[in-house]
């Protein structure tokens, strides 16, 4: 077969696709990420509308960033260049359609699901079990359809790119597996077998590799492949490349307990984290230094070419975010960095410079390849490119500004053993303005997408209607149907099919090992957890169904996107919010809650700080009490009626993983729940508080927030 | 911290299964040229 036939065989129909699916989600990234940096500049931007609210934007923003823009991204580019790299067409062409629409279509249910308030409660894992169960099956599609085509492959060699793309297609399927085990309680309601100490663990193990193999991996991948494309020129050392590859696979899993650091967690498993995550940045570096190596002797192109210039300036971002994580993995730098603005800004040097970047750079690069004609306007592309480098510049200074003001002010000690600022809200006030400077420095950047819209389109436009290429991945002689699927497998020489055993036999042995155990294991362990010895000496009691009822009200809030409740081991912590959180006092929590980030205070010990009405008036007007602060109002809690229909179901689920209720309190849990909700709210009504409170929402929440920090005691 | 028990097992099954998809790399010839693939990538003219 001649290069012309192999290239006319390859499918671009879908590339195409991904790669406008990846513009359109991008945008939708973009703006909830601006609107939410309004809320926090101001509360007023969350309308008082619960859909709207900062707590369920944040997730919809996260989501739609990572697994929207990001995973078409990848899609993209891996489907493009994989077909080039082994010289053949995807594997199957119905697999990837239904690869495209099912992704297309979780992304759509994410974005009706998480305003609704529907959600796990967990950070970048938020999609309730149906979904989850979805993203496994169009996942598992994808890497079938990967793996098969590399056995079909018309090129020996398996370009280092193809290794990256393949070890995230192992790697995230087995994290999101282990993260998603849970039991439902609904249609769109579950509780994960883990708690507290382990639910973290679990958590991070998988955030954290998210970050590393849906972040990281793929787009190294994309790097190896279009910076040497982009300016034809081969990359500065293979060699380098593959043992970049190697290095990152080994290191990178061990890496999550860094977000757990100064908890609760044991100390031997913050220094292993500690240890692997400083380790990370060699093999980092190394491969920030092989791809812009592969630039050498070519600034003049690089000055020249858009598409070279968003390549190389993400390259350098990836420098400095795996510069600067392993920094803040120290455990002494992480008690000013971890629950600050410093996080955001780590992460948005990542997500804007690193992945939005390259991202641009690809597309710039395929839009005119795909549709046969040149970009519309290069200098468009280049306003592009500065609008986008100053946004991002604006926004990591404000918020490194931010995180490091706020550290410092929540850290300080005076001579005399007291907290310099007792307020937190003192903290926030003195951040706010930054956050303005940051929804600005978002707005720039999402102004230069604009005008990447219009040069695509315009791009696509100029395209020769009759295109060869359009014919071409249209060509209904040259698509594969399904039924050539199944008779391909059999067309092929047995030394093909011998060849690409060891990777395929390999991998699903691996996939059908890892979901057994993980299914039969993980819930035993789970269960047997809770008698082992560091809760030995502790005696927790379990939620009550009223307080249990509050728990998931506070979880689809999203509050813990803006409170954590984990009060860590530094003096500061403890002066401010009492005295550290043991592992016991997580133990029954499923979810964990320890939350990311701290906008307000930790909650952990807020139980019995202020009486029940204070919570009353705070939820619904924060400002009425501390009037400077930036929490969002939550009237529909005083309005909604306290939904007890599943309580006695969401009772014995956690019965069942191990939470000690007793089956007369699960079956009187409705009952129970009144009670205590009337008696609750007689109280506040007669300290002066809003009426007929017994059958709302906000009676619940109440009842939990006053049960923080007052299940535990020592024995 | 039970879940430990899943979870060290699982990373260094991940880094075993790795390690066993090297060494076949290594066995089918994957390593044995690592100058001449990255010229043959931009051999393809990609338009
Ligand atoms: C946008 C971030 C944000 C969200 C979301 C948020 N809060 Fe707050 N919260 C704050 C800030 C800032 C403060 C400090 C100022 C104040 O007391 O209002 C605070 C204070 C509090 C306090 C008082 C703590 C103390 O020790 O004084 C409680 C209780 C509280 N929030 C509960 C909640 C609950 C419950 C939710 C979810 C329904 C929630 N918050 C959602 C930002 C937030």
């Amino acid at each position: 077969m001649n290069e012309e036939s192999i290239k006319e065989q390859y499918d671009d129909k879908v590339v195409k696709y991904f790669l406008v699916a990846t513009i359109v989600w991008a945008g939708v990234a973009l703006l909830l990420g601006i609107y939410a940096a309004l809320e926090l500049a101001s509360y007023k931007f969350n309308l008082g509308l619960q859909w709207f609210t900062f707590g369920r934007i944040r997730p919809l923003h996260t989501n739609a960033a990572i697994f929207a823009f990001a995973g078409n991204t990848i899609f993209a580019g891996i489907y493009h260049s994989m077909q080039r790299l082994l010289k053949t067409r995807m594997w199957s062409d119905a697999v990837s359609w239904f690869h495209f629409w099912g992704w297309q279509l979780i992304i759509v249910s994410a974005a009706i699901t998480l305003p609704l308030g529907f959600t796990q409660g967990k950070e970048y894992h938020e999609l309730e079990w149906p979904i989850d169960i979805a993203i496994a099956v169009v996942w598992v599609a994808f890497g079938l359809n990967m793996i098969q085509t590399i056995r079909r492959r018309k090129e020996p060699h398996i370009y280092v790119a193809i290794w990256f793309y393949l070890a995230t297609f192992v790697t995230v399927a087995l994290l999101h597996i282990v993260n998603s085990i849970e039991i439902p309680v609904g249609y769109l309601k579950s509780y994960p077998v883990y708690a507290g100490v382990q639910d973290a663990l679990v958590q991070w193990w998988y955030g954290h590799n998210a970050v590393a193999f849906f972040l990281t991996t793929p787009f190294l991948g994309l790097m190896y492949y279009y910076i040497p494309k982009a300016v034809n020129k081969p990359v500065y050392s293979y060699r380098l490349s593959v043992v970049h590859f190697w290095s990152l696979v080994f290191i990178y899993i061990w890496a999550g307990p860094h977000h757990l650091l100064n908890t609760a967690l044991p100390e031997w498993a913050q220094t292993l984290g500690m240890v692997f995550s400083v380790m990370l940045w060699i093999p980092s570096w190394g491969g920030m230094i092989n791809g812009l190596m592969t630039l050498r002797g070519a600034w003049d192109k690089v000055k020249a070419d858009p598409v070279l210039k968003f390549l190389a300036t993400a390259t350098i971002f990836y420098g400095m975010a795996t510069f600067e994580g392993p920094l803040m993995s120290i455990k002494s730098v992480s008690e000013l960095a971890h629950y600050t603005d410093w996080v955001i800004a780590h992460v948005h040097g990542g997500a804007l410079g690193w992945n939005g970047f390259l991202s641009f750079g690809m597309i710039y690069y395929l839009v005119p390849k795909l549709w046969k004609t040149n970009l519309y306007s290069k200098s468009l592309a280049e306003t592009h490119f500065w609008l986008g480098t100053v946004g991002i510049v604006i926004y990591m200074l404000s918020m490194w500004t931010a995180g490091i003001s706020q550290g410092m002010m929540l850290n300080a000690v005076d001579a005399s053993g007291h907290l310099v600022y007792p307020d937190f809200v003192q903290t926030v006030t003195r951040i706010v303005p930054l956050y303005w400077v940051r929804a600005f420095g978002g707005v720039m950047y999402f102004i230069g997408y604009l005008l990447l819209v219009y040069n695509v389109i315009k791009t696509i436009k100029l395209a020769p209607k009759a295109a060869p290429a359009v014919a071409g991945s249209s060509n209904p002689v040259l698509n594969v149907s399904v039924g050539d699927l199944v008779k391909s497998s059999h067309g092929e020489g047995p030394h093909r099919v011998l060849e690409g055993m060891p990777i395929i036999l390999t991998v699903l042995a691996v996939v059908a090992v890892l979901v057994g155990s993980v299914i039969e294991i993980v819930p035993m362990i789970a269960a047997t957890d809770q008698s082992s010895v560091e809760y030995a000496n502790f005696k927790v009691k379990p939620l009550t169904s009223l307080q249990l009822a509050g728990r998931d009200l506070y979880i689809r809030e999203g509050c813990y996107l803006c409170h954590s409740q984990m009060i860590r081991t530094m003096v500061s912590d403890v002066l401010r919010y009492g005295p550290a959180n043991e592992m016991a006092d997580s133990r029954y929590d499923h979810p964990f809650q320890w939350g990311s980030k701290r906008t307000g205070p930790d909650l952990a010990r807020v139980g019995g700080k202020y009486p029940d009405l204070w919570h009353f008036r705070h939820m619904l007007n924060p400002r009425d009490i501390v009037t400077q602060s930036i929490m969002p109002e939550y009237k529909w809690l005083l309005e909604q009626k306290l939904d007890l229909s599943s309580i006695e179901r969401r009772m014995s689920a956690l019965q069942g993983l191990g939470v000690p209720y007793t089956d007369l309190e699960v079956s009187g849990s409705v009952e129970d729940a009144k009670k205590e909700a009337a008696a609750l709210a007689a109280a506040v009504e007669k300290d002066g508080g809003p009426q007929g409170m017994a059958d709302k929402e906000i009676t619940a929440l109440v009842a939990y927030l006053q049960s923080l920090g007052k299940q535990t005691e020592k024995k | 911290m039970g879940i430990l028990i899943v979870l060290v097992p699982l990373a260094l099954l991940l880094g075993f299964f790795f390690v066993g998809v090297f060494l076949w790399g290594v066995k089918s010839g994957q390593c044995d040229d690592l100058e001449s693939p990255k010229h043959r990538m931009l051999l393809e003219k990609d338009d």
